[in-house]
């Protein structure tokens, strides 16, 4: 699937450059692409260095099975039959922590914490597992209770209540991540079958 | 509001490291470790994102994203969508640093407290960059093969889009 898009975008891109007459600023942006990638994965580098260490005493120390207790309701719909004292469980449960407080820096790195955890028992390491893929799901809808970038935008731009659009942003989200999880159901059943 | 917000990071790291203390784990030595393994994931990583970097940055820079916005309007019109968010839900799948700029120029545009301006904030707050998501975390274990991921995500942003836009009405009393 992914190779169909990344093959799909630089085509389609190729085509509106030639069209619009955009193709030196996609010869200057194909330059530019390499450098920023490797831009981000410093940028990237800090904060997941960062929060695999104190995800590290974290798991030592016994607070990830703490946090992954308390969000047990969710992980049991999300994740069926998934060991909630494991590791994956305790890293999924940060990420999910994370996401909710509105750290997005942080909700990647522990993100990858679960990803090699739950890719260090999958038999067939080139394909997703069922977990991954409704992890990943669960991340591309990630469900904020405090949308702290969003919040301080608007208020930078002078809105009244900065925060107003917080129940709309749960519902939305909600919306999102049902939807998302029960597709992901569906297409595991379908698979089984 | 800031006041609050800003003690949830700090808050945080100095809660998880007293717990580690108090449980009686080395937590000096045991943060380097885990902070050692953090930087394998990172060099794992750059493949994949220099291959996603490049895709956005050619589709934005060789103008084939404004394209984009452009054809897909009239489907955002039959969704209940304002029109005026409607480059926002095409970049923010794609890419994050391109849908925070969008997403101040509708505020700019159109007003913080305009309905464009609160579905454009619901939208931010309750969506994440699907792609990015997905090549950064399936890339950083070498999965190749992602199977039906794409198309639930996907999905999921559809519903969070509409949702947004509906939450508005519903919340704020107004009709779009």
């Amino acid at each position: 699937m992914m190779n169909y898009i990344w093959v799909g975008l630089m085509v389609f891109a190729f085509i509106a450059a030639a069209f619009q007459g955009n193709m030196q600023q996609l010869s200057n942006s194909v330059i530019q692409g390499g450098v920023d990638a490797v831009q981000l994965c410093i940028t990237l580098m800090g904060s997941i260095c960062l929060w695999g260490g104190l995800m590290r005493i974290a798991q030592q120390s016994g607070l990830t099975t703490v946090i992954s207790r308390l969000l047990s309701p969710l992980l049991k719909i999300a994740f069926p039959g998934m060991d909630l004292s494991s590791h994956e469980a305790g890293a999924i449960s940060m990420n999910i922590t994370a996401n909710l407080l509105g750290l997005g820096n942080a909700a990647t790195p522990l993100g990858l914490e679960a990803m090699k955890h739950l890719q260090a028992h999958n038999p067939d390491t080139m394909t997703a597992t069922n977990e991954m893929i409704t992890f990943v799901v669960l991340n591309s809808a990630a469900l904020h209770l405090i949308p702290s970038t969003v919040a301080l935008l608007r208020q930078q731009f002078g809105a009244e209540n900065p925060l107003d659009i917080m129940p709309a942003s749960w519902l939305s989200s909600a919306a999102a991540l049902t939807v998302g999880i029960t597709l992901t159901k569906i297409f595991k059943r379908r698979v089984e079958r | 509001m800031d006041r609050f917000t800003v003690y949830i990071l700090p808050s945080i790291v100095v809660f998880i490291v007293l717990w580690g203390t108090f449980k009686g784990v080395k937590v000096f030595d045991c943060f380097i470790e885990g902070a050692r393994d953090g930087m394998k994931t990172v060099v794992g990583l750059l493949p994949s994102l220099l291959a996603l970097v490049l895709a956005v940055s050619m589709m934005r820079d060789s103008g084939a994203l404004n394209s984009l916005v452009m054809a897909l309007s009239p489907v955002a019109k039959a969704l209940g969508i304002p029109r005026e968010v409607m480059p926002l839900t095409v970049i923010s799948p794609i890419s994050g640093s391109g849908s925070l700029t969008v997403f101040e120029n509708i505020l700019k545009t159109y007003g913080v407290d305009s309905i464009a301006g609160r579905v454009a904030s619901v939208i931010m707050g309750s969506t994440e960059t699907t792609f990015y998501a997905i090549t950064v975390y399936f890339g950083s274990v070498g999965i190749k093969r992602t199977r039906y991921t794409v198309p639930c995500a996907l999905a999921a942003d559809l519903t969070s889009y509409i949702c947004s836009a509906w939450a508005v009405k519903m919340f704020f009393n107004v009709n779009i």
